[in-house]
């Protein structure tokens, strides 16, 4: 495997729908913790819009796949969620306009780009027990494996255990962005539910491409 | 669960859909996207629009007509409305005077609000968004995302929309009053009960018989300090005290500058209350907070305002941002000058709040 389709995004697109809408509950109940109890509801409406919307577009290049996707999130979800993933799918679109397939350096790219969308949105720093704590270990354990010469499901495979880890390494943080901030010391002991969606929709990923 | 619902996922239309029968001399709703708007706008007018999670009626839609808010976006129970709510929402009531954006400092409605002043700026639509963060249950800005919006928004909204109706104030002249009343206006708000947000169908959070949350914000999250319950007194002794001793409060926003054509962050400083200060005081029921209980802190509060040297000059008692049925009380103090006053006075016609016309 060395190329991504656009057959594979449409899949991986899909497949998110169908993971967000299975851990609907879990990601509210984690919300609900520390935050409003809304994350799973706005993440399942908002790639229930996607879904909607995807038909339109199937057949054109994944960038416009990709930005299709970020409109209809940012249109739909709402609360951070809204703008902070619809950021990141604008973002990820807008790195490989045009294309049809990408190289494991391309999505890279696309990956660097999409994390860069929801930093420069939010104005998280890892360690502030967001979602960025998930997404930039991940696209960093992505490109590091490339540049050591890994393929591209061995990169897909860390990206996704990279994630896994900073979701988890979110539990005993004390939030500093976002609505579990208000919490203060409250806030840890508590996994982050915006950085278990972004564990789910990297790990949906890799699977879509390697199974 | 057991509330008057439909379908949960029909509730925030159909709540739009009552609203629009019970005041469609004053207001109109529009479905895709959702915003409710006056009727008849004033050519030149500034546009005042704010927006927010549901639930929290009547603020904001039941603020929208004459003398205060021009249009509310609402979202979801508890979540913020979309940019392209606050977009069209900003193009329908544009009359000339440019758009301001009265925003309440959570992450979700920050964002969304920035992204939609983008859109409207880069449209030729002059628009700023003017912030609120006036709960004092959180100290500090440094780490946090800051203080969040609560009842200091109910003052604002009538305040600068006075001034944009009555006033004739333009776009900059109201932001600068807009942020006067938020660095002057401070909140603190506990809960008796959680409340149940429809879609998700149970409590969000549970709180035993003897117990409270001190420090709510507006989303059913639960409060800074939980703490056995106490009486009325010594609750009400308990938020007044944290808001009239609550010292100098710095912390940067940013802003959309008109001239420069793009975002600027500067910082702004709360002054704390004096002896001798006049203030509106707002005694505030979270939902499900009878008006009897609200008039026994609003006891207590007068007797400490009093000794504390601070003079009630107005005062609004009931409810007007709330978290659906949470039992709970959130008071609001604001120190008003001649302007503000003013302002405060001036005839208002809303579904919510209504007089001297
Ligand atoms: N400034 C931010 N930067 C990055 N992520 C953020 C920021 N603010 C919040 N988040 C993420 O958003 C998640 C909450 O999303 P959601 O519940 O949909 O929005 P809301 O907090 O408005 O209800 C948090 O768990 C956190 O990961
Ligand atoms: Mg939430």
């Amino acid at each position: 495997m060395s190329t991504i389709t656009r057959e594979h995004i449409v899949q991986w697109l899909e497949n998110v729908a169908q993971v967000l809408a299975e851990n609907k509950e879990y990601l509210t109940e984690l919300d609900a913790a520390i935050g409003d109890a809304d994350h799973g509801i706005n993440m399942d409406r908002g790639f229930t819009k996607v879904m909607e919307r995807l038909d339109g577009v199937r057949d054109k290049d994944i960038g416009t796949i990709l930005r299709t996707t970020g409109m209809a999130l940012l249109s739909s979800v709402g609360g951070a969620g809204g703008p902070l993933y619809g950021s990141l799918f604008m973002k990820a679109g807008m790195a490989v306009t045009g294309k049809h397939e990408l190289t494991p350096e391309e999505l890279g790219k696309l990956l660097r780009a999409a994390v860069q969308g929801v930093i420069d949105r939010g104005k998280a720093q890892l360690g502030d027990k967001t979602m960025v704590d998930a997404l930039l270990p991940a696209v960093e354990a992505y490109e590091k494996t490339l540049q050591e010469g890994g393929d591209l499901c061995t990169a897909l495979t860390r990206m996704v255990a990279a994630a896994e880890k900073g979701m988890k390494d979110t539990i005993p943080l004390v939030a500093k962005k976002g609505r579990a901030s208000y919490l203060g010391e409250r806030s840890a002991g508590h996994q982050d539910p915006g950085a278990t969606s972004s564990y789910l929709i990297l790990k949906a990923l890799k699977e879509t491409v390697c199974g | 669960m057991k509330k008057l619902v439909n379908r949960p996922e029909d509730f925030v239309r159909e709540m739009l859909e009552g609203m629009e029968k019970a005041h469609g001399d004053l207001i109109g709703v529009n479905y895709e996207p959702r915003y409710i708007y006056r009727k008849e706008m004033p050519q030149g007018k500034v546009a005042v629009i704010s927006g927010g999670g549901s639930g929290h009626e009547p603020m904001h839609g039941g603020f929208v007509g004459i003398g205060m808010l021009d249009a509310a976006c609402p979202g979801e129970v508890f979540t913020s409305p979309t940019p392209d709510q606050m977009y069209e929402a900003g193009k329908k009531v544009h009359a000339g005077g440019g758009v301001l954006f009265i925003v309440k400092n959570y992450s979700g409605d920050v964002m969304n609000f920035e992204m939609a002043t983008e859109m409207l700026n880069m449209e030729g639509i002059p628009t700023i968004n003017v912030l609120v963060d006036d709960d004092v249950a959180v100290k500090d800005s440094l780490y946090t995302q800051g203080r969040r919006g609560t009842g200091t928004t109910v003052l604002m909204e009538k305040i600068v929309g006075a001034a944009a109706e009555w006033g004739k104030y333009d776009l900059k002249r109201l932001a600068d009053l807009a942020r006067k009343v938020n660095v002057n206006g401070r909140s603190m708000g506990m809960a008796l009960t959680p409340c149940t947000v429809p879609t998700a169908g149970k409590p969000t959070f549970e709180l035993g018989e003897d117990e409270m949350e001190i420090g709510i914000g507006i989303h059913g999250e639960p409060g800074r300090y939980r703490e056995p319950l106490a009486t009325a007194d010594e609750i009400t002794e308990r938020l007044a005290l944290a808001i009239i001793e609550d010292g100098p409060y710095t912390r940067t926003v940013k802003e959309w500058d008109l001239d420069a054509g793009g975002w600027k962050e500067f910082e702004l400083t709360d002054p704390p209350f004096q002896p001798g200060d006049h203030v509106i005081a707002m005694v505030n029921s979270m939902g499900g907070t009878p008006v009897s209980e609200l008039y026994v802190v609003y006891r207590k509060l007068h007797e400490i305002c009093e000794k504390k040297g601070l003079t009630i000059v107005r005062n609004l008692i009931g409810a007007y941002i709330t978290s659906l049925e949470m039992q709970g009380v959130m008071i609001t103090l604001l120190k008003v000058d001649d302007e503000i006053l003013e302002m405060w006075d001036k005839p208002v016609k809303t579904p919510a709040l209504r007089w001297g016309m």
